[in-house]
């Protein structure tokens, strides 16, 4: 190395990052954070809320990627540690507005910060727990086991009267962050995009750590990762507790936005959903599912405006999609001049 | 001489088919021990016993005097035992280099970091560089598993094998589908293994068996019908009856 | 006696998801597809079931109208769609099928409405008989056991003792080693396809005058039908039986118990909420032991 010389080795550096996929993440992310400018000089304020719901459910979406995408696991439960997140931050806030402690232990808090820590937290915990049971298996039965999870999780939910049930449970206000003010919409929405922009680097440092290494070669070839003295279980729980997290995380962000949280985040139906994200946007790419949140929420938002019966029509391009193609969308993008994955 | 690997009593039933019948082995440490017999003999169920792919219905494997016949796969791969498939089990949207640097960096542990890149690790990619250098696929270090050849892919199994470190070595047909010359080639590269490692092959091929074997075992029906060097097998009327059906090759 | 009745609704229940999983194991066990629209199935029996009774009165045209509009879906389905799914891998046929789930539910919210459908008990089956001196208990319930009983036998029979239940036996385990023996796979797949369409028709049709008759009928039970599968483990259908009376067993004697027993540990909205949530969930705890004693199911292997 010391025979090139320094202007050489600086021009090598800057060309290794300046690649034209940099490029692209680049000037896609000034479009994200020019957005809601661009959207005041238009006047389309809606788009706001829009886009920050894309952002909320890319974090899940992501999240989800580094098991199904990378890890190769298949499951169908996702929506539960969503759910959970949503729900921790919704029960911590009822906690707080009527000063009564959860379980007549711990204290309500409307502190956006310590009620995402527990949404995620608790979502961790929640992955351990499904997690730790369901990776006993693997192929269809883990399918089934973490989708019959979920659903646990749902009907527990439904019958707690006291947080709502199946009527759910409102906040009147977001939780607060010092010297912000949450309850502005464009602010929340930079909220968001720095969530999702964290959790994205994060995704994207596992990927390419010696954990993410041993995760893909799980994926491509358990027999041979077992011949190598890989004992896959531990790796396996390890990114499942992670993808809980980061699943918690999405909910408490939607739990705020919304002020509204429900069993209905944790239906398997929205498991569903965040699968169609993940396989639409292109699986184990980083990308892949910030595309997939922006085209399904964007199809929905469009479908439901044009007819009630949105979801026949939804079913009908999923089943479309996945007869007829075979790698998503981020196969296509980087298909694009000058990309390469 | 102590024994690296000794079977005793190893029995598998499938049903009314008993694949593995009461074997008993003994694999001296630093010799090639060959396994041969006709199709369907039960040579892969016994490979299978031993590597922990299938459960023995009764019997010991010891590796290096430590029982591990109730060991996962992956934990007998930990205390030294390492394999080839017969048909190859790679990593396949992996570079060659990525695969053995991969063994290498779950042999040195601390393979639970979040943060490091996992490709910048100089002293796994050195290792893995040098052990494909020594089964001969250093030119092909860069190259996807699925673009090279099928030979260069048995010669990959053996490379990552390596990179465990083992102290025994179960090779499983290893000259399958190779070409003369290729053959030569693993031949040469086994025969420069000997003595480092202890080695059981599996193998049809009698050419690679009788220039390297120490010692041959003969399985028939799950049986072992003769455990002799290469001279004691050859003459061996039982064995060529079973093989041979009594006339020349 | 309480406990007696308890003990035949829970068969009863259990009856039902054993015609649901029967359908799933099997089809997973010779195909290799795991089909997230089974409980599509169910729903089409029923609702099928429900108009024919409507329109005609007889009881008899309604059992037959359900189950042979389902088992024509199914067929229909594995025709257009699921003979595509069997070289894919497993997320292409859950991605594929649930998607069909929501083309078939959102079809039938569009032909017949969101309202439940109320179908009234045929009237040679209503009414209770008293089985024992205290034991009263509805003839159609009695019926729907006998019923479910006599599918099981006859699975059993066909599982056992014909040549395709061979072909199933020997598809449940060795799947590739059935197709490389150049069975006619194709006619063999559609044919179990229906079979299990049948079944989840079936189920649909008995289950339509105890609960009501709605879009989303078929979820519920869908995933009761998996956890059963799990139970007893995949491709067994002896397993279903077993995991099947086991789960509705377990199932309806929390709900009927469980109530009691809270009540006497704290007081009551608190009570009942909570023994509400435990028994909607004791199906899955159930599940859950199972999956740390046996993983693979506690029959798997014994078709």
């Amino acid at each position: 190395m010391t025979s090139d010389s320094l202007e050489t080795r600086i021009a090598k550096r800057m060309s290794s990052i300046l690649t034209p996929r940099s490029g692209t993440m680049l000037v896609g992310g000034a479009m994200l954070a020019a957005l809601p400018a661009l959207v005041a000089a238009f006047n389309v304020p809606s788009v706001v809320g829009l886009a920050t719901q894309i952002l909320i459910y890319a974090i899940a979406a992501m999240s989800l990627n580094l098991v199904l995408g990378y890890g190769g696991m298949i499951t169908f439960g996702h929506a539960a540690f969503f759910g959970l997140g949503g729900y921790t931050v919704g029960i911590l806030y009822q906690h707080s507005a009527d000063s009564s402690a959860f379980l007549g232990l711990i204290a309500g808090t409307d502190s956006l910060v310590v009620a995402v820590a527990a949404a995620m937290l608790v979502g961790a915990i929640g992955a351990a727990v499904i997690g730790g049971l369901s990776l006993r298996t693997s192929g269809v039965p883990f399918i089934m086991i973490t989708l019959a999870f979920a659903q646990m999780v749902f009907f527990l939910f439904v019958s707690l009267k006291a947080y709502g049930g199946d009527d759910g449970l409102m906040m009147r206000r977001r939780d607060v962050l010092p010297f912000f003010n949450a309850r502005d919409d464009t602010n929340y929405y930079y909220l968001c995009l720095g969530a999702a922009a964290c959790w994205f680097a994060l995704t994207a440092c596992i990927v390419r750590s010696r954990f993410g290494f041993v995760l893909a070669g799980l994926r491509q070839n358990e027999r041979r990762m077992a011949a190598v003295g890989v004992a896959p279980y531990r790796y396996r729980l390890a990114a499942f507790i992670i993808a809980g997290a980061g699943a918690g995380l999405a909910g408490a962000l939607m739990a705020n936005y919304l002020r509204f949280v429900s069993p209905d985040m944790m239906h398997w139906t929205k498991s569903g959903e965040l699968m169609m994200m993940v396989i639409l946007g292109g699986a184990s790419t980083l990308i892949g599912p910030l595309l997939g949140a922006a085209v399904m929420v964007l199809l929905e938002t469009l479908l439901a405006a044009q007819t009630e019966n949105w979801q026949f029509y939804l079913g009908c391009i999923l089943l479309a999609i996945v007869m007829l193609t075979r790698k998503g969308l981020a196969a296509l993008f980087s298909r694009l001049p000058g990309i390469r994955s | 001489m102590t024994a690296m690997l000794e079977l005793r009593g190893l029995t598998k039933r499938f049903g009314g088919l008993t694949a593995t019948d009461n074997v008993s082995l003994s694999v001296a440490a630093g010799s090639l021990h060959a396994l041969i017999g006709p199709n369907g003999a039960g040579k892969t169920t016994l490979i299978k016993q031993v590597a922990g792919d299938l459960r023995q219905d009764t019997g010991r494997i010891q590796l290096g005097g430590t029982e591990i016949g109730d060991l996962p796969a992956w934990e007998r791969v930990r205390r030294g035992l390492a394999r080839t498939f017969q048909i190859t089990q790679l990593l396949p949207q992996y570079t060659a280099l990525d695969n053995v640097a991969l063994a290498v960096q779950v042999r040195q542990g601390h393979s639970f970091r979040f943060f490091a890149d996992a490709r910048r690790n100089p002293d796994a990619r050195e290792q893995a560089g040098q052990y494909l250098q020594d089964v001969g696929l250093a030119s092909r270090a860069s190259s996807l598993v699925s673009e090279i050849g099928h030979g260069e892919c048995k010669q990959l199994e053996l490379a990552i094998a390596l990179a465990t470190r083992p102290s025994l070595l179960l090779l499983d047909e290893p000259m399958a589908g190779l070409s003369p010359l290729e053959s030569q080639e693993m031949i040469d590269l086994l025969a420069r293994l000997k003595g480092s490692v202890t080695i059981v092959l599996v193998e049809h091929d009698m050419d690679a068996v009788f220039a390297l074997a120490d010692r041959i075992s003969v399985l028939v029906y799950g049986r072992v019908v003769a455990t002799g060097d290469s001279d004691e097998i050859r003459a061996n009327e039982e064995v060529r009856v079973a093989y041979l059906g009594g006339g020349d090759d | 006696m309480i406990v007696l009745e308890q003990i035949l609704n829970g068969v009863q229940f259990g009856v039902t998801l054993f015609l649901m999983s029967a359908g799933l194991t099997l089809i997973f066990g010779i195909m290799g597809v795991i089909n997230l629209a089974h409980g599509s199935l169910y729903m089409i029996g029923a609702y099928a079931a429900a108009l024919v009774a409507a329109h005609t009165g007889s009881v008899g045209l309604a059992l037959l109208g359900g189950i042979a509009t389902a088992a024509v879906g199914g067929i229909a389905i594995e025709f257009i769609v699921v003979r595509r799914l069997y070289e894919r891998d497993h997320l292409d046929q859950v991605l594929a099928t649930f998607a069909l789930t929501l083309i078939i539910n959102q079809g039938a919210s569009m032909l017949f409405g969101r309202q439940p459908l109320f179908v009234s008990m045929p009237a040679a089956l209503s009414g209770s008989v008293t089985l024992l001196p205290g034991l009263i208990y509805p003839v159609y319930r009695l019926a729907v056991i006998v019923l479910g009983l006599s599918v099981a036998a006859g699975l059993f029979l066909l599982i056992h003792y014909t040549r395709v239940g061979m072909l199933v036996r020997a598809g449940a385990t060795h799947r590739q080693m059935v197709r490389a023996l150049g069975v006619r796979v194709g006619r063999l797949y559609t044919m179990v396809f229906g079979l299990g369409a049948l079944l989840a028709g079936l189920a649909g049709v008995v289950a339509g005058p105890i609960t009501s008759v709605q879009v989303g009928m078929g979820e519920q039970i869908l995933i009761l039908a998996f956890v059963v599968v799990v139970i007893g483990g995949l491709g067994s259908v002896r397993g279903a039986l077993f995991g099947a009376l086991a789960a509705g067993l377990v199932d309806t004697m929390s709900r009927a118990f469980l109530p009691m027993l809270f009540r006497r540990l704290m007081d009551g909205p608190n009570a009942d909420a909570l023994a509400s949530g435990m028994s909607s969930i004791s199906i899955y705890l159930l599940m859950a032991l199972v999956l740390l004693a046996r993983p693979q199911g506690l029959l798997a292997g014994k078709p």
